[in-house]
């Protein structure tokens, strides 16, 4: 029956924004310049699919967001463990995570650029910065808040520091690892988006900005298609690995 | 003559121990002092006091994971300081490890000290059979109702085959009905292993119905009121609670309690007036 509701509440609000989509641009309220009808959407993502150039760019911006964020989940992820169980690595690390997180990286990129240009590499720098600081505090979060009793009762079993770190923290913040990287990979599409609107000759981003140029409105409205569906696929992703690699997690 | 008599068969030992926790903001807190306690081997006792008196302090400085200003703490004439599989804890909170199966969960301490794998596993079985598990080996802990993860964190503690239990308020989360079960039940694996267990609780009927003999703690700072005996015929089921001897030693312990937590609730007035 929840489920149902749940279904049916989907199916209405789409109805409503493509009905409403329908008569501005069929009815001749608004004018295609601004908001292209159905059909001509449709048109131009047939259009993009067969000349290439949506698949090329998607694949670029693909290459660049997976990339950024696995450099910084692989880096964060342990640091943020330690960060949030030892004190020392606490102080060291925390004051510096703090100044940059609230700089925006879209602040630093026209000195990524300057330093490392505006091919594919200034772009995975953009999104590692980007996601590096914040999945950092996130993960020292979920680290420092593992049950203290749960700590405790490993230690009254008999295992010593280490073991205590390595066989039941770990284990513990995993859901809320996954969880995190999850949400950073949500944020990783918006860096990338504004890197590529700043320079790039790749992307989907800059193939928004191409189509900007060209007033091709229709295109813009493609290319804002894929991200969306690209970033409910991410998050698919991630809940399917969460059930499928911690069917014991107490969150799903 | 009773004292020496104590000595002898002594499994546990708190000698003048004081326990101070720091404030954050500066300042301290004496949480136990001047605290004498014997536990006898195969005795099970209860320890209990007003809320805030430091009871479940003791019961983490027994288990290592509190370390005391000064003090002597001693298993078997041995003075410990560091937690230790001979201690083991049973938690008020649920804490079996989430991605553990229940079997996973008792097997952990058996894995630790490098037990075969045939051996972790016959040993894991008997315990969850002891506490009645049997069959939910190879459930995950959030599949289990909070009675049935309390019963998973015993076995799991009884499979160290520790000298002496520790438990700090185990049934505090449960509802009345469940809590009365577990009491049974803790009855019933107390008459088959012989532990010797340390019994935290706030609950005077859980203590006079479990243990041989009951400390009553002062409030704040905590240390031992007085201790009352317990002579109530073993094996004993929850039918005891309307026998006479038992109503009587209930009202003995709360009457001495009661005057305890007058005193910390007055205490506690005064502080909040000195704000």
């Amino acid at each position: 029956m929840a489920r149902r509701t749940y279904l049916s509440g989907v199916a209405l609000s789409a109805t409503v924004i493509t009905l409403v989509w329908i008569i501005l641009t069929y009815g001749g309220v608004v004018q295609p310049l601004f908001l292209p009808s159905p059909s001509g959407v449709v048109r131009s993502a047939i259009t993009l699919l067969r000349d290439g150039s949506l698949i090329v760019n998607a694949q670029a911006s693909l290459i660049v967001i997976v990339s950024g964020w696995a450099l910084a989940a692989v880096a964060a992820v342990p640091l943020g463990i330690l960060m949030g169980t030892l004190k020392f690595v606490e102080a060291l690390v925390e004051p510096i995570v703090d100044f940059v997180r609230y700089l925006p990286v879209s602040a630093m990129i026209p000195l990524l650029i300057l330093y490392i240009g505006i091919g594919t590499a200034e772009k995975v720098a953009v999104i590692f910065i980007g996601t590096f600081f914040q999945l950092v505090l996130l993960i020292a979060d979920v680290s420092a808040n593992v049950s203290k009793d749960l700590l405790d009762s490993a230690y009254t079993l008999g295992a010593k520091r280490r073991t205590v770190f390595s066989r039941v923290l770990v284990p513990a913040t995993l859901p809320g690892v996954v969880d995190n990287l999850r949400i950073t990979m949500g944020w990783a599409w918006t860096y990338l988006i504004v890197a590529e609107l700043v320079s790039a000759d790749r992307g989907l981003g800059y193939l928004i900005l191409d189509s900007m140029r060209g007033l091709y409105t229709d295109r813009i409205f493609v290319s804002l298609f894929v991200i969306g569906l690209l970033g409910l696929l991410f998050d698919m992703i991630f809940k399917w690995l969460h059930r499928r690699l911690l069917p014991w997690s107490p969150k799903i | 003559m009773v004292a020496e008599d104590l000595k002898d068969s002594a499994k546990l030992t708190l000698r003048d121990l004081r326990v101070v926790f720091r404030r954050r903001r500066g300042g301290e807190v004496v949480a136990v002092d001047d605290l004498n306690l014997t536990v006898r081997d195969k005795e099970f006792v209860c320890l209990v006091g007003p809320s805030g008196c430091g009871k479940s302090t003791v019961l983490r400085v027994v288990a290592g994971l509190t370390r005391p200003a000064s003090g002597a703490v001693m298993l078997d004439g041995v003075d410990v300081a560091e937690p230790g599989a001979d201690r083991g804890m049973v938690f008020q909170s649920y804490t079996l490890f989430p991605w553990l199966t229940v079997q996973g969960n008792v097997e952990f301490g058996p894995r630790l000290r490098g037990a075969s794998a045939d051996e972790c596993v016959s040993t894991a079985r008997r315990y969850i059979d002891l506490v009645g598990l049997s069959g939910f080996e190879h459930a995950y802990p959030k599949e289990l109702s909070g009675g049935m993860q309390q019963r998973a964190a015993i076995a799991r503690a009884l499979a160290n085959d520790p000298e002496i239990l520790l438990m700090d308020e185990p049934f505090g989360a449960l509802d009345a009905q469940t809590r009365n079960l577990m009491q049974e039940l803790l009855l019933k694996v107390w008459e088959q292993t012989h532990k010797t267990v340390l019994f935290v609780t706030h609950d005077i009927e859980e203590a006079v119905l479990l243990a041989d003999r009951v400390y009553v703690m002062t409030a704040r700072p905590g240390r031992i009121k007085h201790q009352v005996r317990v002579p109530l015929p073993r094996p004993r089921t929850v039918e005891v609670l309307d026998a006479e001897e038992f109503i009587r030693i209930r009202r003995d312990v709360y009457r001495s309690i009661r005057e305890e937590s007058l005193k910390a609730l007055a205490a506690g007035d005064s502080a909040s007036r000195n704000h």
